[in-house]
């Protein structure tokens, strides 16, 4: 050290790097591998060598493991932790396709199309959120819009049972079936978003975020309930 | 070949002309300067912009100097000095416009990032909002003290987005058709026009006669205004009685109405001022209600003969009793505004 210093000292500036010289008989090599602590596979388990089945598998898990969060609404937090919008997208087209029904190719479309279920689901949710933000809500964009995705599943599952009572007859009868089933899962819907949601608004707002959460449900079970195949 | 050598004495022209003008610039030492703040390089895509337009001209006028073969190597440095104090003058512009650009961008990103400048307009408690929804069916006459108008937009909004879904249903019990658009697209943009349409309207016509409100307490005002025209049409679509409709018409709008009227000559001063202001209010607020009822009412009677043709058009949204009850209207509003006043 001692060398290079005086080298250094006497040379141009920065010069008397390249006098540094390691003595011969210490060899250059060493371990190029960081060291890194005990490995454990949960920790930093990589995803870039598993089989992709594996990845897919794991997201259908996790937007699994939601809907039934959503069936039975808990005070849960994990549909809140790790948003995604997976189930919304999955949600909202499989209820937009079956809303469209028919009348994609008949004359007459009055019946509700695809690009309006899904604006009014999309753009529903954003004003929901943007709503409970100006409100003073503590909850981020995404985690809200994937709750209010996720919960329009109660109104799917009814949708489907329109379409099944529908298919056996339209009377009154049926109508009345299905105005109990497009009740009750509307009621779900708001109930299962509201215990998710309720917890980031202030205590005394509350009144005023579930109003909005309420009509836009209100909106897509009547949509539900007025539809009829042409 | 005459046509170049004519050229070329109009460039001799042209440089004699420059000469002229050199004369004029040696006497200041402004040339220096310029040649000093070629040499500024702050990235900017205007100045960009100003430097080509630079090029350009240096193109122009190294034509103009190739006209004069015998110049001297000083006259060289005199265009530069003209260069450089045009392409300075373009340069200040081009930077003072990117400032100004740059400035007003950053204000509307900022603007849209930051939500909280909508807040304190969101601050209601649940209470509040029940007695101002009740308080936009009670007028008060109370002319000579300037009532008091809540600045606040949550109860506006959600009544807008109330009458947006009410106005859905409407449209598609009467199977209205709407070519080139949804139904959805309609409803937001009739309901949301109308009230920061009429409220921009109003506010301007406010500003006129010298009403005291701002901008925020006219949309407050309009949007708790749509309360009435919110129950009046879940009422009607749902029950189909012409007669029942005119009574909620006249009944539950006509008191939103007379609340809003009242706030506002309240707020006025001048006689001629609060019947300009109230009149119009009134009326579109009362025609935007009828229009509205009829435009999206179920048609029960009087379409199943016209439907029996085979290249009937589709069922447009046509008002049809309007002509006949816009006189009906107009009494009533003037009524109205005679009571009030």
């Amino acid at each position: 050290m001692a060398a290079a210093e005086g080298s250094g000292a006497a040379g141009p500036l920065f010069a008397g790097l390249a006098d540094v010289s390691i003595s011969e008989d210490i060899p250059v090599e060493g371990e190029i591998t960081v060291p890194v602590g005990s490995r454990s596979p949960d920790e930093d388990y990589s995803t870039l060598d598993e089989p992709v089945r594996d990845t897919i598998m794991r997201d259908l898990k996790a937007v699994g493991k939601k809907f039934v969060h959503v069936m039975y609404p808990k005070k849960s937090s994990a549909l809140l932790r790790d948003w995604d919008l997976w189930g919304p997208l999955v949600l909202c087209v499989s209820l937009a396709l079956m809303l469209q029904g028919g009348s994609a190719d008949s004359k007459d479309d009055g019946g509700p199309q695809f690009a309006e279920v899904f604006v009014i689901i999309w753009f529903g949710a954003v004003v929901i959120t943007l709503n409970s933000k100006l409100l003073g809500g503590t909850i981020s964009f995404f985690q809200s819009l994937c709750v209010l995705g996720y919960c329009v599943l109660p109104l799917t599952v009814a949708m489907l049972v329109c379409r099944l009572v529908l298919l056996a007859g339209s009377g009154t009868i049926s109508f009345i079936i299905r105005l109990i089933v497009v009740v009750a899962m509307f009621g779900w819907s708001t109930l299962a978003s509201t215990a998710f949601l309720a917890d980031s608004q202030p205590p005394n707002r509350k009144a005023l975020v579930v109003y909005p959460i309420f009509l836009f449900y209100f909106v897509i079970s009547w949509m539900i309930l007025t539809f009829t195949p042409q | 070949m005459s046509a170049p050598g004519a050229a070329a004495g109009g460039r001799s022209g042209t440089a004699a002309d420059w000469g002229g003008f050199e004369d004029n610039m040696q006497g200041g030492g402004s040339a220096v300067i310029d040649m000093e703040n070629m040499d500024d390089t702050s990235g900017s895509s205007f100045e960009d912009m100003g430097e080509m337009h630079q090029r350009m001209k240096e193109e122009e006028e190294e034509e103009a100097a190739e006209g004069e073969a015998g110049a001297a190597e000083e006259e060289d440095g005199e265009f530069l000095g003209m260069k450089g104090l045009r392409g300075q003058l373009g340069r200040q512009v081009a930077d003072q416009m990117w400032q100004v650009g740059k400035r007003q961008a950053s204000r509307a990103f900022s603007l849209y990032a930051n939500i909280d400048i909508l807040r304190p307009y969101f601050d209601v408690e649940p209470v509040q909002v029940r007695t101002r929804l009740l308080e936009s069916m009670i007028p008060v006459k109370m002319i000579n003290f300037p009532q008091k108008i809540a600045g606040e937009l949550y109860g506006p909004l959600m009544l807008v987005f109330t009458l947006v879904a009410i106005l859905l249903h409407g449209m598609k019990t009467s199977d209205t058709i709407i070519r080139e658009g949804t139904l959805m697209g309609t409803a937001i943009g009739t309901c949301f026009g109308y009230w920061l349409g009429v409220s921009s309207f109003i506010y301007f016509l406010a500003y006129l006669c010298n009403a005291q409100i701002t901008m925020v307490q006219m949309l407050s005002l309009l949007g708790y205004g749509l309360f009435g025209h919110c129950i009046t049409l879940f009422v009607t679509y749902n029950i189909h009685f012409h007669s029942l409709f005119y009574i909620f018409w006249l009944g539950v709008g006509g008191l939103s109405t007379l609340r809003m009227v009242a706030v506002l000559v309240s707020r006025t001063v001048g006689h001629t001022q609060r019947l300009i202001l109230c009149g119009t209010l009134a009326a579109l607020h009362m025609l935007f209600l009828l229009y509205l009822h009829f435009a999206y009412h179920k048609v029960v009677e009087g379409i199943l003969d016209t439907l029996e043709g085979p290249n009937m058009p589709p069922f447009q949204r046509v008002a049809r009793d309007i002509p006949v009850v816009s006189n009906a209207v107009l009494n009533t509003t003037a009524k109205a505004i005679a009571l009030t006043l």
